[in-house]
């Protein structure tokens, strides 16, 4: 059974944001849209996104790392959100498992956003229904697209590529290569909800270095003849090897 | 050895006139803006001097050699050398708190991949002496350098080294190495040069030479008789010779001090000159309004084209109101700053996208307009009649020179659009590449793709293309004959020009033919113990310069900025994450908000540049977090330098370049008192709305390309 | 959590229409046993009638929390799987089972149904009873379950949850029926009282029991598991929107440390530990039952609020910091 999913690589991610700007651009003028967007021009300007990009710092000063992540809706393989909906707006789809809502039947109890321990869903307050990613469910099966576009508006727009898009649960495919051979990790595994979007871990490029390596074999000391010489009246052992 | 001047001999007879050049030989060679091979080598196995590239010869990189004549002549090499020896790891610590250990790993890695990672890709290629190579190498390492750099008065020898440094380890245009984008690489410097002289300027002619340029030695300056700046900003003079962008964050005070003359009408187009574009500006903004003792405004006329609600159209008699790039033609012209690809020359055009929302004009038919009106030659034919009908026919038609077959754009050239960089106008170019995605994009040949300083065939393409005027190989200057001709003007000893008295000293000391390190011109200037503090701004990715705080989106994701502190220095100075803070320089003082960080330096404290923004503008309203929370750096930035012994100021810019030294402030930071206003200072009166503008709608929920909706709750 | 205001009248109220159901059918069940002296159908039909006004407000207050309440018989479809489903149905079920029971007192519809082998006579009242006080326990299981199946509101994720929402139901229900009493039918006042400090007593022992156990919980997600790194010191610098988001207005109380630990001894003092002084006075002063029931529910609504703003959400560890 097919599981499309995202696996983000956070080695790669420099938090540009673009991610996060052409998912709202896309999904408010798609099917999932108009998302909203409240005092736009005012104070604390604040609306609906699908995907939001955060900045951790790790360790204390010189040993410190920042770290950029983005989060949208994992659609999880158990997702907790779906069973808690009272009118079966929240559902997973069987045909590929990206997790939806049906805005027709939403009541904007918010309780799915209870259910989320991820933080992963946003309600329109102008619309007054439930949102969350779609996984681009209108992209990426729109076939008067080209075929290299029909991948989620986030995906497209990463700059870095550190957004992967497919199947994980075809084996081949190269989401599922990079979560097995690059350590690809879900988030709070401790609640079973078995998230479908993956993250490679930041990865250290640290050379090792032995000493004889940083000998040249070709010194260009050697080549200009400028290696110190010994004093010819030093002690050599000529002096004292008679064979 | 063969693609820089590393084994180039460098006459070291201090009382010779030519003392620090290179020394030539008689070789008779058309001089230009290139490197005639003319120089010497000592050759390693005739132990005499040779012409460089001398087949067969194999030059000393070290050591110390006599000629016949008994001038003492060393390799550029060795001079680098000596000049880097005193530069070691523990001395780069103290400069820059990183460990040594770590200065040294990171070099130890450079060197050993460079050397060891090395790939070798099967493409055959000639090089500039004739030479045939099967394989280009490759290397993988690479650095790049930009504002980090460029924006501190020390800049220009720091990137030079960096750019050194890369050229030892052999990665100039190789695969994963530092490579070229066209028309890049041209000769050092480039042909174009600015006007030399003040004639150049005359009252209803047009400027006799190029606005901007590369001086390649004191002649080209653009000084009047005394050695005094002809332009309003004083680029291309004595105190910024090669300044080759100009010194725009310098031009409203020069102006407003009359220095080095005044000026009627201030004309701003696309900077924000109010705002972050300039240094110091809570003082620039009293420059735009002030008066003198009769007064008359001290900058009588101030024209902004802009096409937003910007700072700085607050200040104008007459703003122009500009299209935006969804509502206009636009080119990234191959003569200026074309968005070229490693693999071959791009460039690329804006169409318009959209009608015109509002009563406004692309200010480039504006020019063309003022161009035809005014008769200046390029606008009209000989006999005075318009020669273009708007901006889309003037990027079509026009040439360099009649006939040269070059233009803005190099794609679809040729009366059909069958030639590519060269070639007649084709009346259909927009069309074409608007049929292309606005893009040309020329991939060159894979034997032309590296090593171009030196490729045979790509220096001779580029000639045939009128990219470059020569085809000579373009020798890397590991060491800069440039400089130290201004050098030598600076001790008198040059029959070039040379500069005014209280110049000279500055001159010879920061145009030195080697990099070399000093502190920042501002922070030699500085008090450290009050100002302990090095304080500088990043770009925030999501945002660009001022205007996208406009962006609905944008501004959630910086709504305001904070001042970062590393946790210890904020701890140390009382402070808590969050806090209200001052951060005050020796020019003025900001009052934001402190985060702390682990991964700022601690003596160190940023910001994002162009968050901060003035109540009002851009549309927002006047209690946006923009205006309220968010803060300005560039009020604790002052444009010039403290004053010297004669009262004289100089430009807080790079003494060689002139780029502007937006990182070298030094601050300190405190507390803001219990009971101030939760807001951040400066704040100034709110901007008013013009007429015609709407109020801001309450919420918004776009659905692209179909309507907008949106309005109050 | 925040603590929605809808939804803590709506819980608030049906809990006391609940528990008064609940102890004017005990009374009813008592009587038919003869433990007790029957009352006037008027006393059981104008009782439920109070149960049906707070039902009726309790209603109200929750279409407040709907976003699409037009939409809202939605909402019980998915009894299958979601307890707010099951309460949507249970809800109106046990509304209008009170309804018939009021109707079937005040308008003395009461056909026999079973004789016991006791002589009682189980009409149909008796029968709405039984069938109501199973739809009141449902309810308030329903109710409870919504935060208690929460796994990861570890603060609501316990059986301590159901039995409260049971117990303080029950004892404002009962005190309310005390008050009631007083003027309808005096006598039978201490009745109620008795059982209402009997319950009210249980629901503090029940509410202190999970206030001592939510202050032992120990987060099962942590900076670690929320990103995926482990190091021991993370710290957020941005949580990617400044101007602040659903997720940061949904989740956090919104108030300091200091009022939300004001607000414990208050509410404690409030829904449990004053009522029970006043009910224990009011066994020679009844007049006091109306102030008990007025001074618990002011503590039920602060316990209500505290019972969410003392649930930390998981998701908040990514919402953390503005910068
Ligand atoms: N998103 C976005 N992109 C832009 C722009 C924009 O506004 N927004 N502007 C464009 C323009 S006009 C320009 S000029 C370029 C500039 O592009 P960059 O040069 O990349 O500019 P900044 O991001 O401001 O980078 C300055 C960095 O240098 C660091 N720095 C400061 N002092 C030193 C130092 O002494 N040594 C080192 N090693 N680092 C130092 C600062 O901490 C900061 O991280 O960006 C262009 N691209
Ligand atoms: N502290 C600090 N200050 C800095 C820097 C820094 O690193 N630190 N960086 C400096 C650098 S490198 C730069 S380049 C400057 C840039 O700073 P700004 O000059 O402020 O940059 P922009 O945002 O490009 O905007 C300039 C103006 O162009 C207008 N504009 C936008 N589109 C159009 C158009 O189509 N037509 C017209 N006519 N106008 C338009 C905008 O409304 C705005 O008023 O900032 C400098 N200031
Ligand atoms: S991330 Fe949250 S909203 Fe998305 S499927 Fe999982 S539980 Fe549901
Ligand atoms: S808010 Fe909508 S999707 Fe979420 S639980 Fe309620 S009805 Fe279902
Ligand atoms: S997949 Fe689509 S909806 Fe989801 S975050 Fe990416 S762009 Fe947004
Ligand atoms: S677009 Fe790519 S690089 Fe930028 S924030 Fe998103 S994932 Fe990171
Ligand atoms: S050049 Fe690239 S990064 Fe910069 S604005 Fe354009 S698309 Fe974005
Ligand atoms: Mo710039």
């Amino acid at each position: 059974m097919t599981q499309l999913a995202l696996v983000i690589d956070l080695n790669v991610c420099v938090g540009c944001s673009a991610c996060v700007t052409s998912c709202k651009e896309w999904n408010t003028s798609g099917s999932a849209g108009p998302l909203v967007d409240e005092r736009p021009y005012g104070e604390n300007p604040t609306g609906t996104f699908f995907n939001r990009v955060q900045t951790y710092e790790m360790g204390t000063f010189p040993n410190s790392e920042t770290m950029h992540f983005p989060k949208s809706c994992l659609h999880c393989e158990d997702p907790p959100c779906v069973p808690v909906c009272p009118t079966g707006a929240s559902y997973k789809r069987k045909e590929d498992g990206i997790v939806l809502v049906d805005y027709d039947k939403c009541i904007g109890c918010k309780y799915c956003s209870w259910a989320c321990p991820y933080g992963a869903r946003e309600i329109d307050e102008k619309q007054k229904v439930m949102k969350k990613c779609t996984l681009c469910v209108d992209r990426i099966y729109d076939m008067t697209m080209p075929e290299e576009d029909r991948k989620p508006s986030c995906v497209k727009a990463c700059p870095t590529s550190a957004r992967l898009f497919g199947d994980i649960h075809d084996p081949e495919s190269a989401v599922s290569v990079a979560i097995r051979e690059d350590g690809g990790y879900a988030l709070m595994p401790e609640w079973g909800t078995h998230p479908s979007n993956h993250y490679l871990p930041r990865r250290k490029t640290k050379m090792k270095i032995h000493a004889d390596e940083l000998e040249r074999a070709d010194n260009p000391l050697k080549l200009d003849q400028q290696l110190p010489k010994p004093d010819k009246d030093q002690s050599t052992m000529d002096d004292v090897s008679a064979w | 050895m063969r693609y820089t001047n590393s084994g180039q001999l460098v006459n070291l007879d201090a009382a010779h006139d030519e003392f620090g050049m290179f020394v030539r030989t008689e070789v008779p060679e058309e001089e230009g803006c290139y490197d005639p091979q003319n120089k010497l080598w000592w050759d390693r196995n005739t132990n005499k001097p040779v012409v460089t590239h001398t087949e067969g010869a194999d030059p000393f990189l070290r050591g110390e050699f006599k000629l016949a004549d008994g001038t003492p002549v060393k390799p550029a090499f060795q001079l680098l050398k000596e000049r880097v020896a005193e530069y070691t790891p523990e001395w780069a610590e103290g400069v820059t708190g990183i460990p040594a250990d770590t200065i040294k790993r990171l070099a130890h890695e450079m060197g050993i991949t460079a050397r060891d990672q090395k790939i070798e890709l099967p493409i055959a290629w000639t090089d500039s002496w004739g030479k045939e190579h099967d394989t280009v190498t490759g290397n993988p390492v690479a650095f790049h350098a930009m504002r980090g750099l460029a924006a501190h008065s020390n800049g220009f020898h720091t990137i030079r080294a960096l750019s050194i440094l890369m050229t030892l380890l052999g990665t100039i245009d190789r695969p994963g190495g530092f490579r070229h984008k066209t028309p890049f690489p041209r000769p050092i410097p480039p042909c174009a040069r600015p006007p030399n002289d003040p004639r150049a300027v005359q009252p209803n002619t047009p400027l006799d030479g190029m606005p901007l340029g590369w001086p390649a030695d004191p002649d080209d300056l653009f000084v009047d008789k005394e050695g005094e700046a002809v332009r309003i900003d004083k680029g291309f003079s004595w105190e910024y010779p090669l300044s080759a962008h100009g010194l725009m964050h310098n031009v409203i005070t020069n102006a407003w001090r009359g220095d080095p003359y005044k000026i009627d009408t201030l004309l701003l187009f696309m900077a924000n000159m109010a705002w972050n574009s300039s240094m110091n500006t809570s003082e620039v903004r009293k420059m735009l309004t002030d008066k003198d003792e009769n007064g008359e405004y001290k900058i009588p006329n101030i024209v902004v084209c802009d096409a937003f609600h910007s700072e700085t159209t607050a200040f104008a008699d007459l703003i122009l109101p500009d299209t935006t790039y969804l509502e206009r033609h636009d080119v990234m012209s191959m003569l200026d700053r074309p968005i070229s690809e490693f693999d071959g020359p791009v460039d690329s055009v804006r169409i318009p996208v959209m009608p015109r929302t509002g009563e406004c004009l692309p200010f480039q038919e504006v020019l063309i307009e003022l161009g035809t009106r005014l008769k200046l030659p390029a606008f009209v034919t000989a006999d005075g009649a318009r020669k273009y009908r708007d901006y889309p026919d003037f990027i079509v038609n026009w040439e360099t020179a009649p006939g040269s077959g070059i233009g803005f754009l190099s794609g679809w050239r040729g009366k059909g659009g069958e030639k590519s960089m060269k070639g007649e106008p084709n009346p259909n170019q927009w069309e074409m590449y608007a049929k292309n995605d606005c893009v040309h994009h020329e991939v060159l040949p894979r034997s032309y793709q590296f090593m171009r300083n030196w490729n045979k065939g790509y220096l001779e393409w580029s000639q045939r293309n009128g990219i470059t005027r020569y085809s000579e190989p373009i020798l890397i200057h590991l060491y800069s004959e440039v400089m130290q001709k201004f050098r030598l003007a600076a001790q008198g000893r040059s029959i070039t020009r040379q500069p005014p008295k209280h110049l000279a000293k500055r001159v010879e000391t920061y145009f030195d033919p080697l990099p070399f390190y000093y502190e920042p011109l501002e922070t030699q200037a500085s008090d450290k113990q009050k100002y302990p503090l090095s304080a500088v701004t990043q770009r925030p990715m999501a945002m660009y310069h001022s205007w996208d705080s406009q962006n609905a989106w944008l501004r959630q994701i910086h709504a305001h900025n904070y001042l970062y502190v590393n946790a210890l220095t904020a701890k140390n100075a009382g402070i808590n994450d969050g806090d209200w803070i001052w951060c005050e320089s020796q020019w003025g003082k900001v009052r934001c908000m402190a985060r702390y960080s682990e991964s700022v330096e601690p003596g160190t404290v940023w910001t994002w540049n162009a968050i901060g923004k003035a109540a009002g503008a851009w549309n927002l309203t006047p209690d946006a977090n923009e205006s309220q929370q968010g803060f300005l750096l560039n009020h604790l930035i002052s444009e010039e330098l403290p004053k010297q012994a004669d009262g004289s100021r100089f430009s807080n810019s790079g003494p060689i370049t002139g780029q502007a030294a937006w990182y070298d402030v030094r601050v300190r930071i405190y507390k803001a008192e219990e009971g101030e206003p939760k807001q951040t200072s400066p704040q100034f009166p709110p901007m008013k709305k013009y007429p015609g503008m709407k109020d801001a709608p309450t919420w918004l929920a776009y659905l692209a390309g179909a309507r907008k909706k949106g309005g109050a709750k | 959590m925040k603590p929605a205001f809808s939804v803590i009248f709506l819980t608030t109220l049906i809990g006391a229409a609940q528990g008064l159901f609940l102890a004017l059918f005990t009374h009813q069940s008592y009587a038919l046993f003869g433990l007790l002296p029957m009352q006037s159908d008027d006393f059981y039909g104008y009782g439920t009638l109070i149960v049906m006004v707070l039902l009726a407000a309790g209603l109200v207050a929750s279409f407040f929390h709907l976003g699409r309440p037009e939409r809202a018989w939605r909402a019980a479809t998915q009894w299958r799987t979601s307890w707010l489903s099951r309460e949507v149905i249970v809800l109106p079920a046990f509304m209008g089972v009170a309804f018939l029971f009021g109707v079937s007192h005040l308008f003395g519809i009461r056909p026999e149904i079973v004789t016991l082998p006791g002589g009682q006579v189980v009409d149909l009242s008796l029968l709405l009873g039984v069938v109501g006080t199973l739809l009141a326990f449902a309810l308030f299981v329903c109710t409870a379950m919504i935060y208690a199946c929460l796994r990861f509101l570890k603060e609501w994720n316990s059986p301590l949850t159901v039995i409260n929402y049971i117990l303080m139901g029950g004892s404002s229900g009962f005190i309310l029926a005390a008050f009631y009493a007083v003027s309808a039918a005096p006598d039978q006042a201490d009745f109620f009282a008795g059982w209402a400090i009997i319950i009210t007593v249980l629901a503090l022992i029940g509410r202190v029991a999970s206030l001592i156990r939510n202050a032992r919980l120990k987060p099962t997600s942590t900076m670690q598991t929320a990103i995926g790194v482990k190091h021991p010191k993370i710290t957020q610098r941005s949580m990617g929107a400044m101007g602040g988001s659903f997720n940061t207005r949904e989740f956090f109380h919104g108030k300091s440390d200091s009022f939300l630990r004001a607000i414990k001894p208050a509410f404690l003092l409030l829904a449990f530990v004053l009522p029970l002084v006043l009910l224990a006075i009011s066994l020679s002063t009844p007049a006091l039952l109306g102030l008990a029931f007025i001074l618990q529910y002011v503590g039920l609504l602060a316990e209500r609020w505290f019972f969410f703003a003392q649930a930390n959400h998981p998701q908040n560890l990514y919402y953390q910091t503005v910068g």
